[in-house]
């Protein structure tokens, strides 16, 4: 089982803020999934590579232009920002 | 269906603002009960069918999907509507621009009626992860439709719409369509664009139709199919019309039953109707065979390590800073300080549900320093051993038949407080997407449960890119199903 001290410690890398209950009740749930996850080492992978599991075409390049963005303008983008000033996109400091 | 939709629309026999306002009646009189739709766009809708009437009175040929009423998925945009992912994070996000699959449906004149309810970010069996509503599965209202597209595989099994797109990242297609009673297309990897559509996992996810009929799914994947310079991923388009290979001719066929399918958590009574339709297979000329496929019993921890990690990246985007839902919560202090990393966790921590947050910890876990090796890549590598045992087994022959989910539709909140129960439900699934070959869902019968008759799919996959091969043996098994049954066949 996982300890409160490793799921507060995945939540910060996760970005996600929990409360204590919530702390206890993900130790639970996370540990449950983690303990499925077992049946994958009996499996012998000596011979396999990481590798493409999905088949995927060579790389695709293109033209590196500026698009007009269009319809899709700068006032159109701002508008779905929550906080913004003097056109900028407004942040709390990061220390 | 959308054939003698189309037909009637030529003959002058209606119109598709009479067509549309049909639909957009139903919705009104029974989404109160069924709750498949987050929005309806009646306006867009009437306008889009005004268009396609004007092309008929000035005598112009039209396509077969013009003029007809289809629903899509709440996870992929539409300019100017609500697009919410199923999420309060996306609460108030208007999409600011047509998902491909979304533009091309519009090109091809069908008429958009609307989105549809989900599961929060698409992560869910049931719908009801959902931060909005419940949908009811509309053969029994106390079940579940499936999930995570339970409001498209909802709306085409009410008759709220022809077809609907939705999005399969491990089952999300297929499921829904088996619980609900109707065709559910998960295309190859890489066949239609993903752009627009909100992600989940990006290895795995493809969108794609559902509908009544195995042709219906086919006229709409021809059209939402192939290359989109905004998606690298995507295959050239061949040109091909899925609904002309569907012959109903499948003599001599290969057909693989995979052992390790009909073992373990499958429902007895499933057993016997999935039995029943692979005698059908054989009477209509397929060679049956048994094959094995014998990494299948990794493919859930597989996908359970490949698709959280994929989400936890995918999901980063959500910071509150750029779009949607942005939180300040000045009660609780989880970083103890007034800083950006509070924003991070206020907003992630209140907008995403409790399914997401689950996904979004045990990928950032699996992908953490000294944790990678054990979960991630060996999970790649168990991954690769999924796809060979797909490619060995299509040598061997040329569709692989399998029920598509264990066990019918289930009860609301009988897997809620389970995680790993919810995950079973896609057991027979996830391999597809693990191995991105294309799968479709297709009712093969029902099952009697308490007094209801529960519909039940059988899933045929196929090999790379060779879609019109499995549809044309689900076409022609969905026809000898209905001969025998024709009261299955519903149409308005």
């Amino acid at each position: 089982m996982l300890t409160r001290e490793e799921v507060e410690h995945i939540a910060l890398l996760a970005r996600i803020g929990l409360t204590d209950t919530e702390v206890e009740k993900y130790r639970k749930d996370l540990s449950g999934v983690l303990d499925f996850f077992h049946e994958l080492e009996e499996l012998d992978l000596s011979g396999e590579s990481e590798g493409d599991v999905v088949p995927v075409k060579e790389n695709d390049t293109r033209e590196d232009r500026v698009v007009e963005f269009g319809g899709i303008g700068r006032e159109d983008i701002l508008k779905r920002v929550p906080s913004k000033k003097d056109g900028f996109i407004r942040v709390r400091s990061v220390f | 269906m959308i054939r003698t939709l189309h037909e009637r629309l030529m003959n002058k026999e209606t119109t598709a603002v009479e067509l549309a306002e049909s639909y957009l009646s139903r919705i009104a009189e029974r989404d109160g009960d069924i709750g498949a739709f987050l929005t309806v766009i009646a306006d867009e809708a009437r306008h889009a069918a005004a268009f396609v009437d004007q092309r008929i009175a000035r005598g112009e040929k039209i396509g077969l999907l013009e003029g007809i009423p289809g629903a899509i998925k709440d996870n992929m945009c539409l300019t100017g509507t609500r697009t919410t992912a199923g999420s309060k994070m996306l609460d108030s996000y208007i999409a600011p621009y047509d998902a491909t699959a979304v533009s091309r449906l519009r090109e091809a004149g069908a008429v958009i009626l609307g989105k549809t309810n989900m599961d929060e970010f698409a992560m869910g069996s049931s719908t009801e992860s959902s931060a909005y509503r419940q949908t009811k599965n509309p053969v029994d209202p106390t079940r579940v439709p499936g999930g995570s597209s339970g409001g498209s595989a909802a709306a085409v099994a009410d008759d709220m719409a022809v077809f609907a797109l939705g999005s399969d990242t491990g089952g999300s297609i297929r499921q829904p369509a088996s619980f609900c009673g109707v065709v559910g297309l998960k295309p190859t990897y890489g066949r239609v664009s993903r752009y627009g559509l909100i992600g989940m996992a990006s290895s795995l996810d493809q969108i794609g139709p559902f509908a009544k009929s195995v042709e219906d799914v086919s006229i709409v994947f021809s059209e939402i199919y192939g290359y989109d310079s905004a998606d690298v991923t995507t295959a050239e388009s061949e040109g091909k019309r899925f609904e002309d290979f569907l012959s109903g001719d499948i003599r001599g066929l290969r057909i693989g039953i995979p052992k390790e399918y009909l073992s373990g958590g499958l429902d007895e009574r499933i057993r016997t109707v999935f039995d029943g339709s692979v005698e059908k297979l054989r009477s209509l000329g397929a060679e049956i065979k048994e094959i094995s496929l014998p990494h299948s019993k990794y493919a859930l921890p597989t996908y359970y390590i490949i698709m959280p990690s994929e989400v936890s990246s995918n999901l980063a985007r959500f910071d509150g800073i750029r779009y949607g839902m942005s939180v300040e919560d000045h009660e609780q202090r989880f970083s103890g300080s007034d800083t950006l990393l509070e924003t991070y966790l206020d907003t992630r921590g209140y907008g995403f549900g409790d399914e997401v947050r689950r996904r979004i910890m045990l990928g950032t876990y699996a992908l953490s320093a000294g944790y990678y090796d054990a979960y991630y890549k060996r999970a790649q590598e168990v991954r690769k051993l999924i796809r060979r045992d797909f490619d060995v087994a299509l040598r061997e022959v040329d569709v692989i038949f399998s029920p598509t989910a264990p066990e019918p539709a289930f009860r609301f909140g009988s897997k809620t407080d389970d995680p790993i129960s919810m995950y079973l439900s896609d057991i027979y699934t996830v391999t597809a997407n693990l191995a991105g070959v294309p799968a479709v869902s297709i009712p093969i019968g029902t099952i009697s449960d308490e007094g209801t008759d529960l519909p039940v799919g059988g899933q045929l996959m196929a090999r790379w890119f060779d879609e019109e091969t499995m549809l044309r043996a689900a076409d022609a098994l969905e026809r000898s199903i209905r001969f025998m049954n024709p009261s299955q066949t519903s149409s308005r």
